[in-house]
């Protein structure tokens, strides 16, 4: 790419959809400038590059925004495609199967969002066994794509599927901890489980899974006002 | 090499249509496999066991489900008469709004579509504004990619078929040209296109799937 080639990410600190890009880039090696954005103040920058859905995160690559998550970090992959990895698959086939993982683990992200509306119980209840039955769907399509018992995670080998897993599942002690119940169980799910332990290991994860405390607060006060992103 | 394509779809879905364009548009031959959704077939469910639903392509015996993924899948596949834009930056531009189509267009007039119609006005007022957008995508464009039919035309080419559908159903206007000149016109040439035009379910059929939907819904939101 070019000398003048000038990368903004607009976040919010505890975005899952954020932390994806932010992963995308730094596996990639892409250095970038990063805005916190106040989603209750939304500045003018961010509903003039995402006038539709007002929602970050939004990637601003030399004056041109790129909005939602998928869309982005494909972008990412098609645009330095010789930085670091390639995040997808080469061969078309592996490419759609990766793609309608990644699909998947959305659906599995909003499952998990509808834990934190503060419903009665019955409805919690019912959350919680949708939550349930796409990871134990996730779980058993994963073994699909890894033979051995736990996917082998190396940082020059991550992918959208990892990128996916560790911003989706990677809170999820933060999330137990908010809602009393587990998020992500080791007997259930162990393919996810140890997946996603390998992952929060990694250097470059670290450097973006947000500040437990923090994010406990900030589930707190999201379960208790229902806000919704 | 003979390559084995095989298609499962219903007559109506506009999803499964997508394809079948895209197949015809690049030329590809193909077996079509027709589903009855209350009554899906073994190997339906065999090659989309999480959904279960249409479409689903089969290449050489290898299943690609959900219809953006198998669109994006065929133009990977079979290079020639490209469907989505070369540019990194047109391309992301035109998958944002296919998911747009998808979620924010598809809910708001679906929206619409189960009102009753002392309620179509408010009903109206999202899809009207979601319509907006797309309009403004389509300024200066016969198509919207340019000139030729591409990916985001697919995206979109069930709502060129059900505007006329619901509008009749209900009685109503949504699309009218002084309001929506761009995506008036850009209906026009979809519906007539080569290739395009040859793939449309019948409308009588349509018609009366689509009342006896909308009869089910208002039946079961009636208060008791």
């Amino acid at each position: 790419m070019g000398e003048e080639d000038r990368v903004i990410l607009h976040g919010m600190w505890a975005s899952t959809y954020v932390k994806r890009v932010e992963l995308a880039l730094k596996i990639k090696g892409i250095p970038f400038e990063y805005v916190e954005e106040d989603l209750s103040n939304k500045s003018a920058l961010l509903l003039k590059y995402n006038p539709v859905q007002k929602k970050v995160p939004v990637l601003v690559h030399n004056g041109k925004p790129i909005c939602e998550s998928l869309v982005i970090l494909e972008y990412i992959d098609e645009t330095w495609p010789s930085h670091g990895l390639q995040l997808l698959p080469k061969d078309p086939y592996e490419r759609a199967r990766v793609r309608f993982w990644a699909a998947y683990i959305q659906q599995l992200l909003e499952s998990m969002a509808k834990l934190f509306n503060p419903d009665h119980k019955e409805a919690q209840e019912k959350a919680l066994e949708e939550m349930y039955e796409k990871q134990r769907i996730l779980e058993e399509g994963m073994r699909e794509f890894f033979p051995e018992e736990s996917p082998n995670v190396h940082p020059e080998k991550l992918g959208i599927l990892d990128i996916m897993i560790v911003s989706t599942l990677g809170a999820f002690r933060a999330q137990e901890e908010v809602l009393g119940v587990k998020t992500l169980d080791p007997e259930k799910n162990p393919l996810l489980f140890s997946w996603v332990e390998a992952l929060i290991q990694l250097p470059v994860v670290k450097e973006i899974i947000p500040p437990f405390e923090k994010l406990v607060s900030l589930l707190q006060f999201i379960k208790q006002n229902g806000i919704r992103f | 090499m003979a390559e084995e394509v095989k298609l499962f779809r219903t007559w109506s879905s506009g999803y499964a249509l997508r394809i079948v364009w895209a197949l015809k548009l690049k030329g590809i031959e193909y077996e079509t496999i027709f589903e009855d959704l209350t009554n899906k077939s073994p190997s339906l469910l065999q090659y989309n066991p999480i959904h279960g639903k249409v479409p689903v392509l089969v290449h050489d015996g290898k299943p690609v489900c959900e219809s953006l993924v198998i669109l994006e899948y065929v133009d990977e596949t079979w290079k020639h008469n490209p469907l989505l834009p070369q540019d990194p930056c047109e391309k992301s531009m035109a998958r944002f709004w296919a998911n747009f189509g998808d979620d924010k267009l598809m809910k708001s007039i679906s929206q619409l579509f189960i009102a009753r119609e002392k309620d179509q006005d408010v009903a109206a007022v999202e899809a009207l504004e979601n319509l907006k957008l797309v309009e403004e995508q389509l300024k200066g464009k016969k198509f919207f990619h340019g000139e030729t039919i591409g990916y985001l035309d697919l995206a979109f080419g069930w709502f060129a078929d059900f505007v006329s559908i619901l509008e009749e159903i209900m009685s109503l206007k949504l699309v009218d040209g002084e309001r929506f000149p761009h995506l008036s016109s850009w209906i026009q040439h979809f519906i007539d296109a080569p290739v395009i035009r040859d793939c449309w379910p019948p409308r009588d059929k349509m018609i009366i799937k689509f009342q006896v939907m909308r009869e089910k819904y208002l039946a079961a939101a009636t208060p008791k």
